[in-house]
């Protein structure tokens, strides 16, 4: 589904990624740790498309065609769609108009009519359910004084409104609560199928104990450092990130 | 961060839509402005005595004031000598109906969106069509008399009830009060006038369109509402003109009359033709407007959605006399290249427990100037007063300006006045959010400035707030062909 080959991005000249490889197939989810400032979220935005980051080396491929070509909205209609970090405010447009006007640009691209009113409110219901979301929340100026932990609820309601095939989820467990982890992450779980598949972004193993990743990578100074199953996370919250450090020295060395 | 500031220029640099010109036979008097160009406008509309002496009498005022320099607009000097002051669609005779006009001018309306046909069969909205400077077409006037609500244009009205323009007109805004309001005093050609008696409640939306078309004139409109004890009225005003290299003035007076326990709802969607990309024509909007409510527990509210002009400077005010009567004033401003907009309110409390309320967002884009000038003034009479002032400023670019200039004058200790004001700015963040939920940057800042702007457009009429909707959108896209 997506293949990442030697990725070099840099942001104001200063080059945050430097070579990253990694691919993913439909149906499964990778889970990318790593310490602070070592380039993740920096992936996150280069993969929807940001476009104050420059792409100076390498290739993605997304569905057999070039991502990098694409507009950040039309990798979003194409399917992509990234949970963000810092989720922005809109005041005065509610959360369910702004998923409307997505959700039809999305329909649009695909050749469909316009959303049902009814449809619509009928899909609703059923995704707010699955993420255990107010709908008093919805209806408010989108995350306009939402909790930190309110926000990344409306990121995952999102998506699971808007169906995506890839999702990326950057730190949506920071700021939960457990019992808003536990249900987001099953959420996530729900939305899981043989068709899609998720880039997770957490410094917490807890995390990866809901959503049960194939694949662990470590990305540190803008490079995927380690790559492992499901149990690297454990092993990385033992020893932290210094033995990863440690280990590749020695790699270096022999 | 200059990829941002290109993405917001490319966007807001729309097109206007209304610019063309109707061919439609007009006569037009030759330029330039003195006494006898005052008594042939009166003597045209075959006027009473009462009203060519009050005209003359605001034209030796007019002649005597200065043109005011306080504002934060800038334009060279208005040669007021090279205007024509009155410009008419030919009339070949009386008309009985509205079929009898010229098919040109109903198409003029239909490409304007205001089919007067439609609107008369269809929609529960009375319209008072003027085009340049003389009302061609009032619908639904019959219906509205069996009410006793009175609806006409201000030219019929002084054929028709003389004796209601003579008791009202000035009483509000005074025929010398500023240089604009005098100079329309005296060469106003046409406006609407709108009467409501006692306990009536107007049961449909009373309309305005207001289009220059023929060049080198100016357009001066007078609009007088009275709302009699008890009333209510919804109101609303559009405009356009076409576009033109020159300069237009247009120099309305608007005045509303609100007596006890009446109401009166004043809505404005301004879109004269804002001159081009590079600044050049475009109207000069200078408007005076001011409701009093004279009664008891009178309420007057305000409403504009102005997107339009060259410069734009208009004060919607309220004088709150009658005790315990309500002002209101909401208001968004959009200017984008080279517009420049001074706009805001004066809530003037005279009266015990008077209340206002002013909530102005402006947005600015492009290379544009867009000023919040708003006075308060709480008299010693006004006990108990109360003023709220919201005044949020919305930034597309780094080359245009927003001013806030709010002034308070109290004189009553124990009123409370409150001010809040923002100013953001549509960010690079904001934009990729939406651009990642599948929403181009033209929808993407369609949608935010809706978004700021609700609170305002949620008072304009269902649907003339989708129409405002619209214009906002247009005026801020590149999308319009
Ligand atoms: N505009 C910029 N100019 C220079 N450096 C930048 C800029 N934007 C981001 N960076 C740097 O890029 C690096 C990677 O940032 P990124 O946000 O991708 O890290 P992260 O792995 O997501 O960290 P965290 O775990 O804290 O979220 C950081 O060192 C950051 O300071
Ligand atoms: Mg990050």
């Amino acid at each position: 589904m997506l293949q990442i080959k030697n990725l070099h991005a840099s942001v104001d000249g200063n080059e945050i990624l430097k070579g990253v490889d990694l691919e993913i197939k439909a149906g499964e989810v990778h889970a990318i740790m790593g310490p602070n400032g070592s380039g993740k979220s920096t992936l996150a935005s280069v993969l929807a498309g940001r476009e104050d980051y420059d792409v100076t080396e390498g290739s993605i491929t997304f569905e057999g065609q070039d991502l990098l070509e694409l507009a950040a909205e039309e990798r979003a209609r194409e399917g992509i769609f990234l949970a963000f970090q810092y989720p922005v405010e809109i005041p005065g447009v509610s959360t369910v108009n702004f998923l409307k006007t997505a959700l039809n640009e999305i329909r649009k691209h695909r050749g469909q009519d316009s959303i049902d009113a009814i449809d619509f409110l009928q899909m609703m219901r059923q995704k707010m359910s699955l993420v255990e979301i107010d709908e008093k929340l919805i209806k408010r100026s989108l995350n306009e004084g939402f909790s930190g932990g309110e926000k990344k609820r409306n990121e995952i309601f999102q998506m699971a409104m808007l169906e995506p095939k890839f999702a990326v989820l950057d730190e949506t467990d920071s700021g939960l609560d457990i019992d808003a982890l536990r249900i987001v992450a099953g959420g996530v779980n729900k939305l899981r199928s043989l068709n899609n598949s998720f880039l997770v972004i957490t410094h917490y193993q807890r995390l990866l104990e809901y959503i049960v990743p194939d694949y662990v990578h470590v990305l540190s100074g803008g490079k995927i450092v380690k790559s492992g199953g499901k149990d690297l996370a454990l092993e990385l919250e033992e020893k932290g990130y210094d033995w990863v450090r440690t280990e590749l020295t020695a790699d270096a060395e022999a | 961060m200059s990829q941002e500031t290109d993405i917001l220029e490319e966007v807001t640099s729309g097109e206007y839509k209304y610019g063309w010109v109707s061919d439609i036979e007009q006569e037009i008097i030759p330029i330039g402005l003195n006494e006898d160009v005052v008594r042939l406008i009166s003597a045209k509309k075959n006027e009473p005595e009462f009203m060519l002496e009050w005209r003359l009498k605001a034209f030796r005022q007019w002649e005597k004031m200065k043109e005011p320099t306080w504002a934060n607009v800038h334009y060279p000097p208005v040669d007021f000598q090279s205007i024509s002051y009155y410009a008419a669609p030919k009339k070949k005779k009386e008309l009985q109906s509205l079929d009898e006009v010229d098919p040109e001018l109903l198409r003029t309306f239909d490409r304007l969106g205001i089919s007067l046909d439609e609107q008369k069969r269809l929609s529960g909205v009375a319209v008072d069509a003027v085009i340049d400077s003389v009302s061609v077409a009032t619908t639904f006037r019959h219906k509205l008399a069996e009410l006793g609500v009175i609806f006409c244009s201000m030219s019929e009205a002084l054929q028709e009830h003389p004796e209601l323009v003579r008791k009202y007109l000035g009483s509000v805004v005074p025929a010398a009060d500023n240089y604009y309001a005098a100079l329309n005093s005296a060469v106003f050609s046409d406006g609407s006038f709108c009467y409501i008696p006692k306990g009536v409640r107007c049961p449909m939306e009373l309309s305005t369109y207001f289009r220059i078309n023929a060049a080198n004139t100016g357009q001066f409109e007078r609009t007088l509402i009275v709302a009699e004890e008890g009333s209510y009225v919804s109101y609303l005003e559009g405009c356009t003109a076409p576009m033109r290299d020159e300069n237009q003035l247009h120099a309305a007076v608007v005045e509303i009359l609100a007596l006890d326990n009446a109401e009166v709802k004043y809505s404005t969607v301004q879109n004269w033709y804002p001159g081009d990309k590079n600044g050049k024509g475009g109207i000069y909007n200078f408007v005076t407007k001011r409701g009093l409510c004279a009664g008891r527990k009178s309420k007057i509210s305000w409403t504009q959605v102005e997107t339009g002009s060259a410069i734009t400077w208009k004060y919607p005010s309220v004088v709150l006399k009658g005790d315990n009567s309500v002002g209101e004033f909401y208001s968004v401003a959009v200017t984008n290249n080279f517009q420049q907009a001074d706009t805001g309110t004066k809530m003037m409390h005279i009266g015990k427990n008077t209340r206002s309320l002013i909530v102005s967002k402006g947005i600015s884009a492009g290379k544009s100037q867009n000023s919040y000038r708003g006075l308060v003034r709480i008299n010693k009479t006004a006990k108990n007063a109360r003023n709220f002032s919201q005044c949020d400023s919305l930034l597309l670019g780094d080359k245009c300006g927003a001013h806030t200039f709010p002034y308070l004058e109290i004189s009553q200790k124990d009123s409370v006045v409150e001010h809040e004001a923002t100013t953001s700015k549509i960010g690079e963040d904001i934009l990729f959010y939406c651009n990642q939920r599948g929403l181009d940057t033209e929808e993407a800042v369609s949608l935010i400035v809706n978004g700021f702007s609700r609170e305002v457009l949620n008072q304009l009429p269902m649907e003339f707030a989708v129409e405002a909707q619209k214009l906002l959108a247009i005026s801020l896209e590149g999308s319009v062909g």
